[in-house]
């Protein structure tokens, strides 16, 4: 590799910081106003490539094509204000999880519609009129519009400074960036500026993909790789920090280019490196190195204390007797069940998934609930006692018992080594680097052909002749589903319990009392991630085979929009949200054809209708 | 509430009943939504075969019938449709799957179940070889096989210098590795100079058309499909990669691939692929005019591998005589049946069916990609030999 | 020998002094408390005793011993009790509950995992919310309280670990005059009885005044007045800075 090229791959990498630095600094204005995380943006970003096509389709020549980029742009701006002022805005006073809810249901309806409106194929856009060809840059060809993105990002950049420090509006958007309330105290009209940084970062994350359209089809896929990039990049940032945006998505896009550069290196002890191999999570290694060394983003603040915008939950107690009796009643119900339903029964399959989704949501609302901690990444753990059970199973030939018992190891081993890095943090930081763990883990199993199966996973992980029926099985899953609930109830009424809800309620008071927040809630993500690993290994041995999807981020999304949809605030939240989650989807799934929107417009419908959760539409009516 | 919820799950599941019983029931499951542009036209290519048979009076007087099923791109979800396919729905047999994970766990179920799967899309080698079982059978050409076909033009072009740029996943890692191994096999002094691993969907194009250049290698080996081979594309013609490189390429000529590129389809690229417009053969001229006066669109791969899955079925069930499945396993082994390609047959050593694929030239008509100059590679000629087969696929 | 001693005691804030060279002493059983105008540095150099802050110069001994650089938990545990400017509780559990939480921590019981919280500490809680005149509510969410309340229960958690000092910032701020009264008068008894010594910031001059054994006064970092109440209220320094020139002795 010459000098010459490594300096042309570095204009390359330029050109992929602006286009990320446009996808990222919508969501960054967007958190430090509203301090919304926007999970939708990437669905903006999409729809911007989509809209940016159509117009295209009807607009030629150079006029025509930045009309579009700009129509495109303008078209996702109104539909930013649009959801703000009909959905967000009555959410800014719920709490942080369920307006995420609210915005990933947005996900899946803007998915669906779009694959209504545009049919599924990938639509190639026109190249910029003009800019199509190339000039020579030290004897290699490098393409013109890519020159125009690497003078546009800085252009933005410095527009939205102007903006933010020389305008009424700007000075606006930054108090209220600084202390949301005490801007309304002194008279800022909050729903305009509201909805109009909204409309602003949405509009930007629609030039973003108009402006990729030259580069890249539109396709319905878009959504879920651009909100990828627009966290990592404004979380290593600083969330809220447009500068921030600027330098995390530059350092990013260039080390991403240096991978590509170095192609397959020779490297002394460690054999041939095949370094564009990395680029598949170069971010989230990013993203996590930065957050364990600056717990805040390259150039973010220390968020403020949060005030309690919502109520606590009510304190727990030992659950009275005719409770015991009931849940008792139930479980002898459920486990008479095969015996009235019969072996071939469809329920039993059904209810096993139920059963593992019940004990992966209830260890993951040990965390997000008594432990406050919102983990992004909880599948990671899920995944990890997956892998361990099936490669004790495949590979160290332990009998299938042994292996399921040795499930919970392997996702408490993970906790264990994350956890460690993962409390030192909290809030969205904290999420973020949960997140970014479970995609480093997920790129390895994903990669590591001899060992993990690579992106095929690992087959043949059946459970031993006795519990192979499906009525065995369903009994087992029923048990350690049960012991796993009782094991998690226990600890959340033991002083540890205690303590843990003390370190979220009030972490200063706590500390002042002597409690070692950090030490507790470690423990607590270790004990999360055991449960979540037991899970994970039941669910090997009823699918006979696991892949990468295991750890995939939308099994921790299922298992956050399960506890979400339950009530973070009930015990019985997780147990209601995943059977009514999975039942949910597999009644829907099969009857709908747009069903992701389905289940999209059903949350939102929870959010708006019942934030409580269904266990809290259940405790209203108590 | 939990008991109204799981009561109201078990009503749900009572409430499907069976279905009338002189239907013969084909379970089939496929990542619909995710993977739409393909299976959209394969769904479109399957009800044309049901409609063909089903006129003609069925097999052995008993109507065929498709239950599909959307497996969310999720092995686990694909295991529990297959579950509620085989239980609830009470399917005779299970097809489908596109991607290679979810076609290896619905093998894998299928030989704990003891049910015939017929896996039309999946194209890992392991689903016929290391992973085989006595079940699954496929239809489509795999990996190697459509490797092989490429890597035999490959040679012709007497090129030293190779570099190779494929999806860091299993699929492009093994297309990756045949050819390499190939290659080296048929040409010794082959060298390969680059890789480019690109994560699936998520190409930096710019930059690995830069490297590949950098690389200065003689000619290229290409395995990206779909968007990221339409960014490849563009950025590898803006800085005139392709220009004095000779590219060889898998699935390219396949219009789920092609046509998105539209004018600027690449020309000259070596590659594997379905040219609807050109087969002049009664078979598939047969099954072109069919298609299209139904659907009043043109086929694409997808819909040829749909007809053929229930073509190939068919076949299997009549030669079976029923829908036992140890009859249906001894009927497909062996099976020769006439399809859109010809007679196909599924070889009993490795259940891997005949299906080849054409292999041409890419060029530019009419604003649109097409192949030009190409010929039906049958699959049957691109194998290992049989003791290699036997070595690679575990004995039953 | 005094039970807390601060040694030129510094901390900076990007170049504004918020405590200056503070030095003083405080004997068991000692109320004293600590006043100034808003800023003078009365919650940072709380901070930096109970272990939050850190500071730049000087040292804090507690019986002799430095206690600098502990984290807040383990000066709790070197017999440190401390209620916040915001009262700060567990607003998820019931006022026993928070007591008891207390109590775990100090005996050091967070790491059970298979005892029940409810079952533990509960005679000995009980009796701290007697002391602070809380245990007819004890079964009452904490979330629920009002706000005098609060930082009554906030007092029977500073005292769960029997602490030899009690650093209480601002304790009655935003309560009724009669509450304010009555909470500093059991915190005095609380600490004749127990011989403890008290740490307090404070604005309401009659608390300050009518309760404290000796007073401090801070003025931008700086300790500029210390003595009994009579010898505060005829300081000219503290008149002039304090109460403004010219101001009335206040009574």
């Amino acid at each position: 590799m010459t000098a010459a090229s490594l300096a042309v791959q570095f204009l390359n990498g330029l050109a992929n910081a602006s286009t990320l630095f446009l996808l990222a600094c919508g969501l960054s204005l967007i958190f430090g106003v509203t301090r919304i995380v926007n999970f939708a943006h990437g669905s903006l970003y999409m729809l911007g490539a989509y809209v940016a096509w159509s117009l295209t389709q009807h607009l030629s020549g150079g006029v025509g094509f930045w009309a579009s980029m700009f129509g495109a742009a303008v078209a996702v701006a109104a539909l930013g204000a649009l959801i703000e002022s009909a959905l967000l805005r009555r959410l800014y006073r719920s709490p942080e999880l369920l307006q995420l809810l609210a915005t990933f249901a947005l996900t899946l309806i803007i998915r669906d519609a779009v694959l209504y409106i545009w049919g599924p194929e990938d639509l190639l856009g026109p190249r910029a009129p003009g800019l199509a060809g190339s000039i020579n840059i030290l004897g290699r060809a490098f393409p013109q519009y890519d020159v125009v993105l690497i003078v546009v990002g800085p252009l933005v950049l410095l527009a939205l400074h102007v903006l933010l420090t020389r305008t009424r509006w700007g000075a606006m958007v930054r108090a209220a960036t600084q202390d949301r309330d005490m801007a309304a105290a002194v008279g800022v009209n909050q729903a305009i500026l509201f909805t109009s940084v909204f409309a602003l970062g949405s509009g930007l994350a629609g030039l973003a993909g108009a402006l990729q359209l030259p580069r890249e089809p539109a396709s319905a896929s878009l959504d879920l790789f651009a909100i990828g990039d627009a966290f990592v990049v404004v979380v290593v940032g600083g969330m809220g920090s447009i500068p921030g945006a600027f330098v995390a998505a530059l350092i990013i896009a260039e080390i991403k280019a240096l991978c590509i550069a170095l192609g397959s290196v020779d490297l002394p002890l460690l054999g041939t490196v095949a370094f564009p191999k990395f680029t598949l999570v170069a971010e989230f290694i990013v993203m996590a190195v930065v957050l364990i060394v600056r717990p805040w983003g390259l150039f973010g603040q220390p968020q403020s204390i949060q005030r309690a915008l919502n109520p606590a939950e009510p304190p727990s107690h030992a659950a009275p007797r005719w409770f015991y009796w009931l849940a008792g009643a139930l479980c002898f119900a459920l486990a008479v069940a095969p015996l009235a339903l019969g072996e071939t029964s469809y329920a039993l399959v059904l209810a096993i998934d139920i059963f593992i989704a019940i004990l992966f949501a209830a260890s993951l609302y040990s965390l997000v609930g008594p432990g406050g901690m919102h983990s992004f990444g909880h599948a990671a753990y899920f995944g990890l006692g997956a892998y361990a059970a099936a490669l004790l199973l495949k590979s160290a030939g332990a009998p299938m018992p042994v292996a399921l018992a040795l499930s919970p190891l392997g996702g408490a081993l993970g906790a264990l080594l994350f956890g460690w890095f993962c409390v030192r943090l909290s809030g969205v930081y904290f999420a973020m680097l949960t997140l970014a763990f479970s995609q480093i883990v997920w790129s390895i199993a994903y990669q590591w052909d001899a060992v993990t199966g690579g992106s095929n996973g690992l087959i043949g992980v059946w459970p031993s002749q006795w519990l192979a029926s499906h009525t065995a099985y369903y009994w087992l899953s029923l048990a350690l589903c049960v012991a796993g609930l009782v094991f998690l109830r226990i600890i959340h009424l033991s002083p540890f319990g205690a303590a843990l809800r003390a370190a979220r309620d009030n972490p200063l008071r706590a500390e002042a009392i002597g409690i070692d927040r950090r030490s507790v809630q470690w423990r607590a993500f270790t004990i999360a991630g055991a449960v979540g690993g037991l899970a994970g290994g039941l669910f090997a041995f009823s699918k006979g085979s696991i892949s990468p999807e295991t750890l995939s981020v939308s099994r921790s999304i299922d298992g956050l929009v399960m506890v979400l949809f339950g009530g973070v605030e009930s015990a019985l939240g997780p147990i209601v949200g995943a059977a009514g989650f999975v039942a949910l989807q597999d009644t829907i799934a099969r009857h709908v054809d747009y069903w992701r929107a389905m289940l999209g417009f059903f949350m939102l419908a929870l959010t708006l209708l019942f934030p409580g959760g269904l266990a809290g539409v259940w405790r209203r009516r108590s | 509430m939990k008991t109204r919820i799981i009561s109201a799950v078990l009503s749900l599941c009572a409430l499907a009943a069976p279905v009338a019983a002189q239907n013969i029931r084909i379970g089939e499951i496929n990542s619909y939504k995710a993977q739409a542009a393909f299976l959209d036209p394969y769904k479109r290519g399957m009800d044309l075969a049901i409609d063909e048979i089903n006129q003609a009076g069925g097999v052995g007087g008993r109507k065929l019938e498709v239950v599909t099923r959307d497996d969310n791109a999720d092995p686990g979800e694909a295991v529990r449709m297959a579950e509620e396919l085989v239980s609830a729905e009470k399917v005779d047999l299970l097809a489908g799957g596109f991607l290679s994970n979810i076609g290896l766990a619905l093998g894998d179920f299928a030989k704990q179940r003891k049910i015939v799967y017929l896996a039309s899309e999946p194209l890992t080698n392991k689903l016929v070889w290391e992973n085989g079982n006595r079940y699954t059978f496929r239809l489509r050409p795999s990996t190697y096989m459509q490797a092989a076909m490429l890597a035999r033009e490959a040679v012709k072009l007497q090129k030293k210098r190779w570099a190779l740029i494929y999806p860091n996943y299993e699929y492009g890692q093994s297309a990756a590795a045949t050819f390499k191994a190939l290659m080296k096999k048929l040409q010794p002094d082959v060298e390969f100079v680059a890789e480019q691993a690109t994560p699936l969907g998520k190409i930096d194009a710019g930059a690995v058309a830069q490297a590949l250049a950098d690389a200065k290698p003689d000619a290229i080996f290409n395995v990206l499909f779909g968007g990221d081979l339409a960014k490849f594309v563009r950025e590898g013609t803006t800085r005139g990669l392709f220009k004095t490189i000779p590219v060889v390429s898998l699935l390219t000529g396949e219009p789920e691939y092609l046509d998105p590129l539209k004018a600027e389809a690449p020309v000259g690229w070596i590659v594997t692929g379905y040219p609807w417009y050109g087969i002049e053969t009664p078979e598939h001229k047969a099954f072109l005019d069919a298609y299209q006066k139904k659907y009043s669109d043109y086929p694409r791969n997808g819909s040829l591998v749909g007809y053929m899955t229930i073509k190939a079925i068919a076949a299997a069930i009549g030669k079976a005589g029923g829908v036992e499945t140890e009859k249906l396993v001894g009927a497909f082994s062996g099976l020769e049946f006439d399809s859109p390609y010809g007679k196909i047959m599924f070889r009993p050593q490795d259940h891997q069916s005949t299906m080849g694929a054409y292999v041409g030239k890419t060029d530019v008509k009419d604003g649109k990609g097409v192949m030009v100059d190409f010929a039906y590679r049958p699959g049957a000629d691109f194998q290992p030999s049989d003791e290699e087969v036997k070595k690679l696929r575990p004995a039953e | 020998m005094s039970l807390l001693r601060i040694e030129h005691l510094s901390k900076s804030f990007g170049g504004v002094k918020a405590v200056n060279d503070v030095s003083f002493a405080l004997a068991p059983g000692e109320m004293r408390a600590m006043i100034g105008p808003n800023g003078a540095g009365k919650t940072t150099l709380f901070n930096m005793v109970d272990g939050q802050l850190r500071p730049d110069a000087g040292n804090i001994l507690l019986n002799g011993k430095s206690i600098l650089g502990l984290p807040p938990r383990a000066i709790f545990r070197a017999d440190v009790g401390r209620t916040f400017q915001i009262a700060a509780t567990f607003a998820s559990m019931t006022v026993l509950q928070n007591v008891q939480t207390a109590l775990a921590s100090c005996a050091r019981q967070t790491t059970s995992l298979f005892r029940r919280a409810d079952d533990l500490h509960r005679a000995e809680a009980m009796d701290l919310l007697r002391q602070v005149n809380m245990a007819d509510q004890a079964e009452r969410p904490c979330g629920v309280l009002a706000y005098g309340d609060v930082k009554r229960v906030e007092l029977a958690l500073a005292l769960a670990n029997k602490p030899k000092l009690l650093l209480m910032d601002e304790p009655t701020a935003g309560m009724a005059p009669a509450e304010r009264i009555a909470l500093i008068t059991q915190t005095r008894d609380i600490a004749k009885h127990r011989n403890v010594g008290v740490l307090f910031t404070e604005h309401s001059m009659d608390v300050v005044f009518g309760f404290a054994d000796r007073i401090m006064v801070l003025s931008r970092g700086r300790l500029i007045a210390e003595g009994d109440a009579e010898e505060i209220r005829n300081n000219p320094k503290v008149r002039q800075i304090y109460f403004g020139a010219g101001a009335e002795p206040v009574r």
